[in-house]
């Protein structure tokens, strides 16, 4: 029998999201050098852009559809994933390790008596095995480890596999699935947005402030220049702790991990679990008076001086680029 | 009711990791190992849950004898008994987990926290696959959690938001920072800790699901350039940022 891989696709408000290309991108690539072909599904009431799923992966769609399932239900994803997967007798499943992700993912594993890697930031083949590598110690080192078991799961880091698009796009090939009963004995009811603000975990550009800041009242020349930058804001821990920013913009071990294209951290001293969030950034800026300050041991480029002067001249540099 | 909550034993998040010689662990020089701090709060809303509805909270933890010394932390912060479910393994999160999930069974809890995370290995799985193991709902990376006769209501973190999630007993929750305050073990908390007997029990040993192959540091990046001291190196760096970077 053919061999096959399953990507497990996330949709929110309809919309496949971007970390679900790059699962496809992986995908597509151990489809053709291990000679394999890959199923995809997505679970929702309606999906708007079902077919961008080709342009990353040559794959058969499968999408589950009823009204109760936009929101997502670990129950009834697992359930619905599990069965699929069997009957397709898939070997490799790979998922987004986002807050879906994460949770879905080991239920999964258990369901289908598969071995789970969770976080991977690189899947390399050695002769037909798959080693996987994953950050621990919140990055301070990376374990490399592989599985034992028949079927094989693995979660991909957000932001860190590249989503390629396909010279040609593939055949579209979608079959949609009208779900009967699902289980919602575990479900969410409901989601609160965090209004307008773009979340640290998904940016693509990240400013951050620290204590340096000196007060929540100044972080508008931080939200100045995220807006400039269509950046998210983040925070160091203190600056969290003592009340100026939210939790869930903080970054670091206790934090979100992030891995941007782009950290511009402002005021920041960079402790060692402030780097364990964002040392693996493409690029990294500092803008820290103290010149010794450890965040320059991770910045590709620095500015040894006061955020106050600076970061206004910055703002206004960066709104005369883009204009 | 009977609460159980577990809890991992780990390097302090200070510490400055160096491989050990067998390419596969951290040497243990010098480091300090402390309650993974996500499990401090799992023991909080464990004694809180405890101090409204009435019941027993036992603490588990899986490992060598080391962790001991992160179960008596536990009981000094109020837990009422401790089980240690000792191995001289490392063992993989599959491992870890049917070692929890038989142990919950048999204790009877129908209600488990754990953390969302070990800050070691920083797997994020254990809680989900304990509560598979055992046929459990469960609801991870919680910032508050709520329950009402059977019913369990939490909201946990996602995305730019939250998801009010609604489920029912037996259930496991992991915690995420913002959960709760964990409170501090008082002296006579930590008198009364260093009394009570922890029980143990030792963890068959099973061929590993997740091979460790090997631990090795992040390739360490070059060092980055201070283009200069106020804001006449901006237009530098802008320059740098969209040409040599291409980020902006
Ligand atoms: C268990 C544990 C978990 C933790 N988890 C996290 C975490 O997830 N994330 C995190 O961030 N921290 C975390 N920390 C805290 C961490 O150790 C540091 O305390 C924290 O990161 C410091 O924040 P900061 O850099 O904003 O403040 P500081 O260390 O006080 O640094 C402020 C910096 O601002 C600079 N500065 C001051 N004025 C100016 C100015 N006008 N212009 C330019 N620069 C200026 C100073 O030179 C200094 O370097 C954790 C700690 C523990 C113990
Ligand atoms: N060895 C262990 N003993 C008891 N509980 C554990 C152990 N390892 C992990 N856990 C629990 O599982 C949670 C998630 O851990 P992990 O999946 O390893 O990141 C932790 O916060 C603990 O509550």
């Amino acid at each position: 029998m053919e061999k096959k891989i399953l990507a497990i696709l996330e949709q929110r408000d309809g919309k496949i999201k971007k970390s679900s290309f790059e699962t496809l991108s992986v995908a597509q690539h151990f489809a053709s050098s291990l000679e394999m072909t890959v199923d995809a599904v997505v679970i929702g009431e309606k999906i708007e852009n079902a077919s961008d799923v080709f342009s990353y992966c040559n794959c058969n769609l499968v999408h589950f559809t009823h009204t109760d399932l936009q929101l997502y239900s670990s129950s009834a994803y697992k359930k619905i994933v599990v069965e699929y997967a069997s009957q397709q007798g898939s070997e490799f499943i790979l998922i987004s390790n986002t807050s879906l992700g994460k949770d879905l993912a080991p239920r999964i594993a258990i369901g289908l008596n598969a071995g789970l890697v969770s976080d991977c930031t690189a899947l390399n083949l050695n002769e037909k095995e798959i080693i996987a590598t994953r950050p621990v110690y919140a990055g301070k080192a990376l374990h490399e480890v592989k599985l034992n078991s028949q079927v094989k799961m693995y979660s991909l880091r957000p932001n860190v596999f590249k989503a390629v698009q396909l010279e040609n796009k593939a055949e579209e090939k979608i079959s949609t699935v009208a779900v009967e009963n699902p289980d919602l004995s575990n479900r969410v009811k409901e989601i609160k947005r965090s209004e307008g603000k773009l979340d640290v975990a998904e940016a693509d550009i990240i400013v951050s402030g620290g204590r340096g800041v000196k007060g929540p009242e100044h972080f508008v020349l931080i939200e100045k220049l995220a807006e400039q930058l269509g950046a998210a804001v983040g925070a160091s821990r203190a600056v969290v702790d003592a009340g100026w920013r939210p939790h869930e913009d903080q970054v670091g071990q206790t934090g979100k991990t992030v891995s941007p294209s782009l950290y511009i951290a402002c005021g920041i001293s960079g402790a060692i679990q402030h780097l364990a969030g964002m040392s693996s950034s493409k690029y990294i800026v500092a803008i820290n008076k103290d010149k010794d300050a450890p965040i320059f041991t991770v910045a590709d480029y620095g500015i040894a001086g006061d955020l106050f002067e600076i970061l206004p001249v910055l703002t206004e540099e960066i709104k005369k680029l883009k204009s | 009711m009977k609460i159980a909550v577990c809890v991992s034993h780990v390097p302090d998040t200070a510490t400055r990791v160096k491989i050990a010689g067998d390419q596969k662990s951290i040497d243990p020089t010098g480091v300090s190992f402390v309650l993974n701090p996500y499990d401090e709060f799992a023991v909080e809303e464990a004694l809180k849950t405890k101090e409204k509805f009435g019941g027993d909270v036992i603490v588990i933890s899986v490992g060598g004898d080391q962790v001991k010394e992160t179960i008596r932390k536990s009981l000094a912060m109020g837990v009422d008994e401790g089980v240690h479910l000792k191995t001289g393994e490392v063992l993989d999160s599959f491992a870890i987990a049917q070692a929890l999930a038989d142990e919950i069974k048999s204790l009877g809890c129908e209600l488990v926290f754990m953390g969302k995370q070990s800050v070691d290995y920083d797997n994020g799985i254990v809680g989900q696959l304990t509560a598979e193991m055992l046929g459990y709902n469960s609801i991870s990376v919680c910032v508050t959690f709520q329950l009402e006769g059977t019913t369990v209501t939490a909201e946990r973190e996602i995305e730019g938001g939250k998801e009010i999630v609604e489920t029912s007993l037996p259930c496991v929750i992991t915690a995420q920072k913002g959960l709760n305050d964990p409170r501090y073990a008082s002296l006579k908390g930590i008198m009364t800790a260093k009394k009570k007997v922890i029980q143990e029990k030792p963890v068959g040993s099973k061929p590993a699901l997740v091979e460790n192959l090997q631990l090795k540091m992040p390739v360490a990046k070059n060092p980055g350039r201070i283009l200069g001291t106020d804001s006449s190196a901006v237009p530098e760096l802008v320059k740098l940022l969209h040409e040599e970077a291409k980020v902006i």
